[in-house]
Parts: C-alpha cells; structure tokens; sequence
C-alpha cells in the first residue's frame, strides 16, 4: 500500500523579482506520511512548514523532486481533481474559506463540485456535520458563529468530500483558547474514529501533544523527526531554532540539570506532575 | 490619583430593540500611572467593549471614563485628544496600515496630533526604534515586510503618538514564538523607558504571568476577579470552572497538589515551581 | 451603525411563501411587476395591493419590515410624487404658481406613480424576505441556464453573485473595525470641507481593497482545494423541483395580470 503522501528531495521557490535569485523556500524534503497517523509539522515563521503543506495537495508544485498522494503525481494535471479530493485542505483564516452563506450549503461544495448526486450529498453534509459536532447548526449563518466553529464548518467541508487525509494549515492561529480546543479535539476524533490521516501545522507547541510524529522544519528542510517525546526531548535544539518548549518540559529540562532523575517526555500536565513527584518519592 | 478610572460603566448593544444584550455591566475599577494592568477573559466577555471606551471610541450607556481625574466625555469635541494620550492598537493591526511607506504609516497619528518638522521626524524615528525597525525600513512600503514586521510598525504607529496609556488588545495573536516574544520585548521597552501605563489583553496566560503586575479577569460582562498574578492564579480551580485558562505551570502544581505535595498554590512560572521543588528535595533530604 | 443595512436580508419562515420554488417567485415578481406597469386605474391599483396585501398576510413577514424597506428610496418616491404633481400638464388647473401648477391628472399621475413605486419596491422585498439569498441565485441561475446557448456565463455570474452576498457581512464589519483603528490614531471623518472628507477616506479604502483582494486570493484557494472546477458537472445539495403549489401560484399570478389587462382594455 502507498503511503498517504510521499516527497521525493521536493524543492519549492517563490517567483523572485526580476533579475533576483529565487529564494528556495524547500530545499530538499524526503518525507513519508503513513496512513492514519497524525503527523503535527512545527516550525517558525519562514522555516517552509506552510509552504511543505500547499505542494501536499497540488496547491503548489514542485519545482523539483516530486510528490506522491497515494501513489498519485501531483504534476500530473490529470489528476488533480483525484488528488484534491483525496487531501483536503483547512486554512488560516475561516473566514476567508466559507463559500456560502448558509452553513449545509457551505459544506455541500465540494461533493457539488464532484457531480455527487443530491441525496448522497445530504447524507455526507449531515454525517460531516456530526463528525465535526455542528449539526445543531445546519441552517445557521456562518458569519455569526464563532472561530472555532467557523473552522469546524470548513473541516465539514472537508470531510465532505470523503477524503483520506486532512491538511490543517495554521488553522488554529487565529482561534482563542477554546476555539483551539474544539478543533484539535474534532482532528484527533477524525482521526481516531475514521482513520482519516491528520497532518497539523502548526507554531503552538502544545498541540502536538497526542500526536503520533513530531516534524519540526528549518530553513526549507526536516530539521528534527520522531515521536513528540524524542522530538521535545530535544530542548537545546528547539530554542536554537526559535521554538519555545513547553513550560512542562522545560521544567523537567531544569530539574535534570539539577540532577533530578525525571525523564524528558512527559509533555502532558499529568505526566510531569506525575514524573516530578515520582522523582521526589524515589529521593 | 490613578491616570484611569472606570467608574461604574455600562455598555448595552442594541438598546430598545429585542436584540439588547449588555456587554458591559456597572464595571469599576482604576489604574495606577505606570502600572502594567493585563486582562483575561474569553471571547464575549466583554474585553473588547470595555477596552474602546478607555479612548472613547464608544461612548458609555452610563457611568464614567476619569483620565487623570477629568471625565473624558466632558467636552466631547476635544475627544479626539483623548485618543492620542490612550493609545489603542486593535487585533491584528497591521491591516490598518495604508501609506506608501512606513515612514508615512507611522506618520499618520503624530500628524493627526498635529506635530510637524523636527518634532514629527523625531517621533516617527524614536517609535521605529522602539520596535526595533531600523533605518532601510522606513523608506518600504509596508506591504514588502513580514508579517512580524508589519505588526511592529502598525504599533510604531501607535507609540509615535507617546500615549501615556497604551491598551494593547491581543497584540500577537497569530505570530510564532519568536515574534511574540519580539513584540513583548517592545511593549516592555515602551513601558520602561517612557514609564507608561500599560492594559494588556491577552489570551495566553503565559504571556500575561511573564509580564503583568495585575490582572483584571472578566467573565459575562462583570469583574470576576482582580489581584496580583499570584493571587489570581492561587485561584486556579476557580478560573477553570469558569471556562479560562490557567499557565501550564499553574496547572502542574494543581496536579501536584492533588497528590498531596505542599506546593504553594501561588506558584505560576517556571523558575518559582522548580525553586519550590528543589527545596521539597532538600528538605526531603535533611529528613 | 453600518451594520443597521438591510441588505437582501431573508425572514427565515416555514410559510407557503417560503416554501414556493425561487423560480416561481422570482416569475411572479416579474408578473406583478408587468401588471403594475399596465395598470392605469384606481381600482387595478387597489387590486394590486390587495394582491399584496394577501401575499404579505400569507408570508406572515409582517407589514413593518416592509415598510422599512421603503426608508432608504423614500426620498425617490416623493421626488416623483412631487415632479409628477407639479410638472404634468393637462386640463383642469387647480392651483398655479408660476411655472408650477396642479392639475387633475397631475394629481392623479403623482398617486399612481407613488402607488407604482412603493409596490414595486414591497414585492420585491417580499421575494428577498422569504428566500435565502442561495435559493434565489440558484433560481436564478436556473431560470437564465437558457441564455448558456448564448455563451453567457451563468453559472459564473451566479456564483459572483452568491460570493458577493455572502462577503456583504464580512466587509461591513472589517469597514468597522478599519474606521475604529483609523479613529485610534486621531483620523477625523466629520469636519472639513468635502474635499478633506474625500481625503480622509484614504486610510480605510485603502486598507479595505487590500484585504478584499487578500480574501477573494484565499477563498479562490480554497474552492480549487474543494474541487472547483466551474459549473461543469455540477450537482446540487438542494434540487429544483416545481411542485403543485408552484403550478397553482403562477396560475394565479397569470390570471392577475391578465386580469388587469383586461382592465385596461375596456377603460377600468
């Protein structure tokens, strides 16, 4: 079975002005994305994290390397349609991808746009709005809810079109505390309860908490790549790379230097509460 | 006397309609010149309400708005002056920019104000300093920067103005951990250096223990509580029940006090908590 | 205070007027709007409002939203009332004052076209009251699917239309908050003359149009990631389908209109 999506050394520029160097905003990836995982690809700000996850889709293309959904070629024009259907894409500002104005009419887009015939469509609008936990909300206003559930409708869209993997493009940058909340536990629902394959990007830390893999980017390559403990294990890399650690670790980090016998990858509140005073039983 | 007294404020939207709903319910409270005042509560609150009568972009539905004990509604003609000594720079503000270049952009409120020549260079440049702009970028057009960049000059913008009181509303909503911690560090040199109040809304608490001496927490429209980030953190439990958030460590010491260790329930930052725990151990350890 | 606008503003019901077909209104608004235009007495104008009358009872909208459509063009109604009172010419002179004069059929002339008006104006908004904005591009764009033959985009032209209707909300609210960050800065959108006015307009135009090319960048984006590909092969979540009560409605609507046709052929 194919990997959901595969990068072959993926190079990717931005169109310079004239007479200037294109500035390579990926620089060679080789990446592997299993299906089912949840997979949250951190960096910061111009490390190529966005960039990496508009070539997942054909939304951009490479300018070198290749690639592969499923197996697919997204520079083969052909496809396109198959490849956007299988990964679907939420952004950063809900506003800005809401279609319509009534929110069931919002989420039938995308199967309208694949010739779905209308009863399906029903059964797939409800069904991703129940997914997303919104179907009290089938006729309401979009405009009118709030961010979290704004970006909640576009992951119904999203699911709507039945695909196999979900990519999540910042879209939680622009949500308070709550909002945040909701959509995180709406993805790892997804992805728990119908195996759809979840990739998070993301600069807040604490959300790649209960992931599967930590893909930490810099300067247009993989930079750190594992399991959210390997990947916070390393403290001294990520505040090189302009990441902040999360205080739990960060704290672990502190009391190891003092000697402590506490491990590093207790990420959760109750895993370090439980790492600390483990360490102060033991003496 | 406090530089900013609220005075039992109400805001209702929609008075007179079926719609009517009160954002903002008899809410008092004053702040002290130079103190840095940080205000939590979650969306519909009533932060953002209250927050755009400190300059007088809205107008109360009853009570008082005193800036150094005047109430600013008392000539309503002059309140555009109001505006230019409480500061306010809005959510994402770097959509509000429009010159050609920064230089202009963060030109617009020191002309308003009514400065020319030296005094305008003067403010314009001290501003772009502040927020760590150098020369090169004054003559770009803002919509060549970064995104970080064009938040530091929308705020330059608002520091060129030297408000005495600056009321930031989620100043870095939406940038990376380096940019935050950028435009904190500028914040805090605005404080420092021209020894001005500062009403910080944020969602992060982390950012709001890091930097704040006390914290307003807002829930439906009234005063939940208010007190040193000590105190208002001691309430934990609290805060959750009332659907915010907590910083992380704050967190870890309730899970921590759970199990029966003495920690201090005032404890909110790293360095107080690993403090705390390097004295159980000695302590544990003389035993 | 921008967003007191009632733009297209939909009353959502469960009435027969709401449940009727968009085609079958957007049809019946252009029957009522041909009757209004043919009508040329008292008693067809009567009829036309109680025609109204009926359909306003029947949608259960409620005659004061209604009127308050009519707020925004009143100024137009009294300036044809008082040009068609003043300026038509014709016997029977019941008051003159230099070039202005009343007359009869001046008098009669400033009733029907204010009748005209304000009648056209309600139906409308009867129409836009009781269909999502969605149902009736969708009518539209059925109703027009002929014209393709023609190479006229509908499907395009629709889906301008439906976009525009939903970032109606979005910009007025961004105009807001652009005019409250600009107001922070001490800009001054009231004194000075218009010229100053003008120029003041700057700092929100300008950051406005930014941002609207910024959204229609993003939103392209994101229907081309839920397989936008135009009207091609398009289906649709909710289908068109006349109905009885659709054949009923413009049964009657038709009998109306030629009801006032005939009217007007034997002079009533």
């Amino acid at each position: 079975m194919p990997d959901m999506i595969q990068t072959e050394s993926l190079r990717f520029a931005y169109p310079a002005d004239e007479g200037q160097k294109p500035v390579y905003a990926l620089r060679g990836v080789d990446l592997e994305i299993e299906k089912g995982s949840f997979v949250v690809i951190l960096g910061h700000n111009g490390s190529g994290k966005s960039t990496l996850a508009k070539t997942f889709n054909a939304v951009l293309l490479p300018a070198g390397g290749k690639v592969y959904v499923e197996g697919m070629d997204t520079l083969d024009q052909d496809l396109l349609l198959a490849i956007r259907q299988r990964v679907g894409m939420v952004f950063q500002n809900p506003d800005n991808q809401i279609v319509a104005n009534v929110v069931e009419e919002d989420v039938a887009f995308a199967p309208e746009n694949l010739g779905v015939p209308a009863e399906e469509i029903r059964r797939r609008v409800d069904e991703a709005l129940k997914a997303v936990g919104m179907d009290e909300f089938v006729t309401h206003a979009p405009h009118l809810l709030s961010g979290g559930q704004k970006q909640r409708i576009a992951i119904a869209g999203v699911i709507a079109m039945e695909p196999a993997c979900v990519v999540l493009d910042e879209a939680t940058a622009m949500l308070d505390p709550i909002g945040r909340r909701e959509v995180l536990a709406t993805v790892h629902r997804l992805n728990k309860e119908k195996g759809i394959t979840v990739v998070l990007i993301t600069h807040h830390m604490n959300e790649a908490e209960g992931a599967d893999r930590v893909i930490v980017m810099n300067d247009g390559r993989v930079d750190l790549d594992g399991t959210p403990q390997e990947v916070f294990g390393q403290v001294t890399r990520l505040r090189h790379l302009g990441l902040t650690v999360p205080d739990t670790v960060d704290l672990l980090d502190r009391l190891r230097q003092k000697g402590w016998d506490v491990p590093l990858d207790a990420l959760s509140v109750e895993d370090c509460a439980a790492a600390v005073a483990g360490a102060l039983e033991k003496k | 006397m406090p530089i900013l007294e609220i005075k039992n404020l109400i805001h209702t939207y929609g008075a007179g309609t079926p719609f009517r709903r009160s954002a903002v319910e008899n809410v008092s409270f004053a702040v002290e010149p130079g103190e840095f005042l940080g205000v939590i509560g979650h969306t519909g609150s009533g932060k953002s309400t209250l927050i755009q009568h400190m300059n007088g972009l809205l107008k109360p539905t009853s009570g008082q708005i005193l800036l150094e004990g005047k109430d600013i509604w008392a000539e309503p003609k002059n309140i555009r002056t109001v505006r230019f000594q409480v500061g306010l720079v809005f959510q994402y503000p770097e959509y509000q920019l429009f010159e050609e270049t920064v230089y202009k952009d963060i030109s617009f409120g020191p002309r308003n104000q009514g400065k020319t020549g030296e005094e305008l260079d003067h403010a314009v440049r001290e501003a772009a300093r502040l927020v760590g702009l150098r020369d090169e970028h004054l003559d770009k057009s803002p919509f060549e920067l970064s995104g970080g960049q064009k938040r530091r000059v929308a705020l330059a913008g608002v520091l060129a103005m030297e408000p005495k009181v600056l009321v930031l509303d989620e100043p870095t909503a939406g940038l990376d951990p380096a940019g935050r911690e950028n435009l904190m560090a500028n914040i805090r040199e605005y404080h420092r250096h021209k020894r001005a109040t500062i009403i910080l809304v944020s969602h992060s608490m982390d950012e709001i223990a890091q930097n704040v001496d006390r914290i307003l927490v807002l829930k439906s429209a009234h005063i939940l509580m208010s007190g040193t980030p000590a105190e208002v953190f001691a309430r934990g439990p609290e805060l959750l029940a009332a659907g915010l958030d907590v910083p992380q460590i704050t967190r870890v010491a309730m899970a921590l006090r759970d199990r029966g260790l003495p920690i201090d329930p005032a404890v909110y930052t790293v360095e107080a908590l690993e403090r705390q725990l390097l004295a159980l151990k000695g302590g544990g350890r003389s035993c | 205070m921008l967003k007191d606008i009632t733009l297209g503003q939909y009353f959502p019901g469960n009435t027969p007027a709401h449940k009727l077909d968009p085609r079958t209104k957007i049809l019946l608004v252009v029957l009522y709007i041909t009757a209004l235009f043919t009508a040329k007495s008292f008693l067809a104008y009567g009829l036309m409002a109680l025609v109204l009358a009926v359909c306003v009872r029947v949608s259960k909208v409620g005659l004061k939203a209604l009127v308050k459509g009519l707020k925004p063009v009143l100024f137009i109604i009294v300036f044809t009332g008082i040009l068609n009172l003043f300026f038509t010419p014709g016997e029977g002179v019941l008051w003159a004052w230099g070039p202005l004069h009343i007359t009869t059929s001046g008098l009669r002339n400033a009733a029907f076209m204010v009748l005209r008006i304000m009648l056209l104006i309600m139906g409308t908004f009867l129409m836009t009251y009781t269909t999502s904005p969605i149902s009736l591009t969708d009518g539209l764009e059925r109703l027009l699917s002929g014209l393709k033959r023609f190479h006229v985009p509908v499907h395009e032209l629709t889906m301008i239309m439906s976009i525009a209707l939903r970032f109606i909300p979005t910009l007025i609210e961004e105009t807001d908050k652009i005019m409250s960050a600009q107001k922070a800065r001490g800009a001054d959108f009231e004194s000075g003359n218009l010229m100053e006015k003008a120029k003041a307009l700057v700092p929100i135009l300008v950051p406005l149009f930014i941002s609207a090319f910024r959204r229609a960048d993003e939103l392209a984006t994101a229907m081309e990631c839920r397989c936008y590909h135009g009207g091609e092969g398009r289906t649709k979540l909710h289908v068109l389908k006349y109905e009885r009560r659709d054949y009923t409605a413009l049964t009657l609507g038709v009998l109306i209109l030629a009801g006032v046709i005939a009217m007007r052929a034997v002079g009533l």
